[in-house]
């Protein structure tokens, strides 16, 4: 799950008024983890899921660990 | 599951049955995949599988007596189909027969077969076939002397037949006299296929062994006269079974209980094929032409079960037939590794007994599906996104938010209690009110209301655990009013009710009122079809009680396939939260079935019809008309919880004289009808957008789109990531779009 989003510097955080910029994170589900590259603040480290992602390939892994 | 259970399921589904044609063939000749290869043009195909099946195709092509065509359940309709002149055909303009390919047996025997008709051919074929050396003794001069006289079968046709043995290594000897007894000891195995015998020997019909291990014996000898082509060729091939089984130390009898011409238990709906007579060949002499053999082939239904498949759209959607089903269902409980791939299937019956109520064998496959449930849930195997937003709906009728248990206003006991159920009151607050009103100006006593849910959800979710807590809420509070007799609105609660509290006397709405008399509202003339709830299939006072309360409201009732053949809206077994597609497959099917306006008697029914653009009225929507009822849209989840709750409120204050404030949104939302439709279809509630603003206005955690100038923001109240898209304009919170997620996500610096 790689968000290779364009959109970084448009997204800024409200809160620290710094642009979003690409980032490890650690995601997990059913007890199982791992890292993603996704947009996230700097400052807060506030994370961004972008609706393609939450309702394709995340919403993949999730079934596809929810059948496990 | 249990697997012996699981077995008797299975063994119910009478799809894999072979055809009448096919059981009744003695070789079991696959006459559904030949016609099919026909009809397709596919001459090849055609060939190949007729000398796959047969030894020497062109012979039985001519000669078959054709047991299998007396059966053909096209003979019902029309007349059967002429397979044996369809195998003639394909004989006669397929390509020459392939030769037999010769076997690799692990250690190759010999065998002597005593008598070259076509029986000691057939098992020579096959145990060449197997690997083994075979030489064929014959006493005449020829081979197949006994056809050759036959005027019905051309000499080239016989001829093509037996060139299938060149280059297989078999070896003729015909003009020589030989003796069972004496080649039982060069040989490792004999047949005996010598034509009527002299002196009878004893032979096993199954096996056709006799009393010495190493002879076998069939044919006319065996079953004396008349002369059968087929049962001659069935015996060398049953023959060749045995000997190659004997050489190999393995049983005889084992596993053959199909062998032989049977019955087929098959069932075949023969009022879903039009009658049409069989093809006359133009010319007899020649037999079909190709394309007569097609068009004759097309007759061909093929026979098949698959009633339940025909009538349900979740069994069609996965491509299968229950016995598949159930084999799939099994391995995916017990699988020790990889993919459970058909949880999503388990859950996607709506359990509303359809197929069984078609099944010429009753089997259920919600009975099947119900139960995979239990074994996913006890082995913690059940996929929490499934059932969630259902299972949080159930709390919230469960909360205080929603129940409520009291005697009539003025009363300190009940002679009835009346349940409305969850989704009566989600779906029109105001004829729960009106019609409680009805109750209790007309039966003496005092009525007592209770609001909340009868737990069918916990119970489709197999949440046993859950649907027993909420049984003992109902009882206790049931116990508490005095166990007053229970009457239900609602179709489910009826049925989660008889079904599992067989003490608890309940009774639907719907037969008390036709017993108290309905209210005195002005009957508007309509003419509706009637859609009965899958929940109270077999409920056949209340199917008479719904209709004439109808008529008695001026309405004029079509039928569409009666009570008891109706469908699910898709809502029973939750199948409209696990599967959305497969769900509304269902409800586009039924509403596509006519034209005029439904009448049903279940609000989960009337809004599904509703969300999927069907106009349909409820029955309380003809007692108490007003407005264009069957335009009604659904009102969608959001609504559902706030309807209950306003409900709720309602009554407390109408009836019970409380102080009831209605509680005022802290966050005001602004949701277009496209967004809306998006957010129901995705399972987010406006309760779930307040809390993802009211957080991010609070804490300022949100992100700024510089290209929308829409906000951005996200909360996580319990398992699920809920994300909005909105903007502030005028003290309103106008949402763009949103989404959710189950994946958590590490936030921090
Ligand atoms: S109706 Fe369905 S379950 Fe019953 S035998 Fe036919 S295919 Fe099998
Ligand atoms: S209709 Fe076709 S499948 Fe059915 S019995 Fe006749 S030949 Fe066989
Ligand atoms: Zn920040």
């Amino acid at each position: 799950m790689t968000e290779k989003n364009a959109a970084g510097p448009e997204l800024a955080c409200a809160k620290c008024q710094q642009a979003l910029v690409l980032g490890k994170v650690k995601a997990s589900y059913l007890g199982n983890s791992f890292e993603v590259d996704l947009l996230r603040c700097p400052g807060c480290g506030f994370v961004y899921v972008p609706e393609a992602l939450a309702l394709g390939k995340m919403l993949q892994v999730e079934q596809a660990l929810e059948d496990k | 599951m249990d697997g012996q259970q699981v077995k008797l399921w299975e063994s119910r589904c009478i799809e894999e049955l072979p055809p009448a044609c096919t059981a009744a063939c003695p070789v079991h000749l696959d006459v559904r995949g030949l016609a099919d290869a026909l009809r397709k043009g596919d001459l090849p195909a055609a060939h190949a599988l007729l000398c796959r099946f047969l030894p020497f195709p062109g012979i039985v092509g001519h000669l078959c007596e054709h047991p299998c065509e007396a059966p053909c359940r096209r003979a019902e309709a029309g007349g059967a189909i002429r397979i044996n002149a369809l195998e003639r055909a394909v004989a006669t303009h397929g390509p020459a027969a392939p030769t037999f390919r010769r076997g690799r047996a692990q250690e190759r025997k010999r065998v002597a077969i005593v008598g070259a008709g076509l029986s000691g051919l057939t098992a020579a074929a096959d145990l060449v076939v197997k690997g083994h050396e075979v030489v064929v003794f014959e006493v005449g001069p020829q081979l197949l002397g006994r056809l050759r006289d036959d005027p019905r079968l051309p000499a080239a046709a016989l001829e093509a037949d037996l060139a299938r043995f060149e280059n297989t290594g078999v070896e003729f000897r015909c003009n020589e006299e030989s003796d069972g007894a004496a080649l039982a000891e060069q040989f490792d195995a004999v047949y005996l296929g010598t034509g009527p015998a002299t002196s009878p020997i004893a032979i096993d019909p199954l096996t056709l062994a006799t009393a010495h291990p190493k002879v076998f014996a069939g044919g006319s000898l065996r079953y004396g006269a008349p002369y059968s082509v087929i049962a001659s060729l069935a015996d060398g091939r049953h023959a060749a079974l045995s000997i190659e089984r004997m050489l190999q130390g393995a049983s005889l009898t084992a596993n053959r209980d199909n062998q032989g011409s049977q019955p087929s238990r098959l069932y075949v709906n023969l009022a879903r094929h039009a009658s049409m007579p069989p093809v006359a060949p133009a010319d007899v002499s020649t037999g079909y032409t190709q394309d007569e053999a097609r068009a004759e082939a097309a007759r061909c239904f093929p026979c098949h079960c698959l009633e339940c498949v025909q009538v349900c759209r979740y069994l069609e959607h996965y491509q299968g037939y229950p016995k598949r089903y159930i084999r799939e269902i099994y391995n995916n409980e017990t699988i020790v590794m990889g993919a459970r791939k058909s949880n999503r299937m388990i859950d996607s019956c709506t359990l509303c007994g359809l197929c069984a109520e078609v099944c010429p064998e009753d089997l259920g496959m919600g009975e099947v599906c119900l139960s995979a449930r239990e074994g996913m849930i006890a082995k913690g195997k059940m996929p929490v996104s499934h059932h969630d937003f259902a299972l949080r709906d159930l709390a919230f009728s469960r909360s205080d938010a929603f129940t409520l248990a009291r005697h009539q206003p003025g009363h300190d006991a009940s002679a009835l209690l009346f349940y409305p159920g969850c989704q009566l009151a989600a779906s029109s607050p105001d004829h729960v009110a009106r019609i409680y009103a009805h109750l209790c100006a007309r039966v003496p006593g005092g009525v007592g209301l209770m609001l909340g849910c009868c737990g069918a959800p916990a119970h489709w979710a197999a949440r046993n655990d859950l649907f027993a807590e909420t049984r003992a809420e109902f009882r206790a509070e049931w116990q508490r009013l005095g166990k007053p007799p229970v009457v239900t609105a609602c179709s489910s609660c009826y049925r989660m009710f008889a079904d599992h509290s067989p003490d608890l006397p309940v009774e639907s709405l719907w037969t008390l009122l036709e017993r108290i008399g309905l209210p005195d509202s002005i009957g508007v003339p309509s003419r509706l079809t009637i859609h009965d709830p899958c929940t109270t299939r077999h409920e056949h006072d209340i199917h008479a009680s719904v209709r004439r309360i109808a008529a008695q409201c001026g309405a004029t009732v079509a039928e569409l396939d009666g009570a008891e053949r109706t469908t699910c809206c898709g809502f029973g077994g939750l199948a409209q939260f696990a599967n959305r597609e497969v769900a509304d497959k269902i409800v586009d099917r039924r509403i596509g079935q006519d034209e005029s306006d439904t009448l049903t008697y279940c609000a989960m029914c009337r809004d599904n019809f509703a969300r999927r653009g069907k106009h349909a009225v409820h029955i309380l929507d003809l007692l108490y008309p007003g407005g264009d009822a069957a335009a009604r849209p659904d009102p969608g989840f959001s609504a559902r919880q706030e309807n209950r709750g306003r409900l709720k409120r309602q009554l407390q204050r109408d009836l019970w004289r409380e102080e009831m404030n209605e509680p005022v949104a802290d966050i005001e939302l602004e949701i277009s009808p496209e967004v809306h439709a998006d957010l129901e279809r995705k399972l987010i509630l406006q309760d779930d957008l307040r809390q993802v603003i009211r957080h991010a206005e609070s804490t300022g955690e949100k992100l700024l789109d510089k290209r929308t100038g829409r906000f951005i923001a996200c909360h996580r109240p319990v398992r699920v990531t809920y994300w909005v898209e909105y903007t502030v304009e005028n003290g309103r919170h106008v949402v763009h779009c949103a989404y959710s997620h189950r994946m958590d996500l590490e936030t921090k610096p």
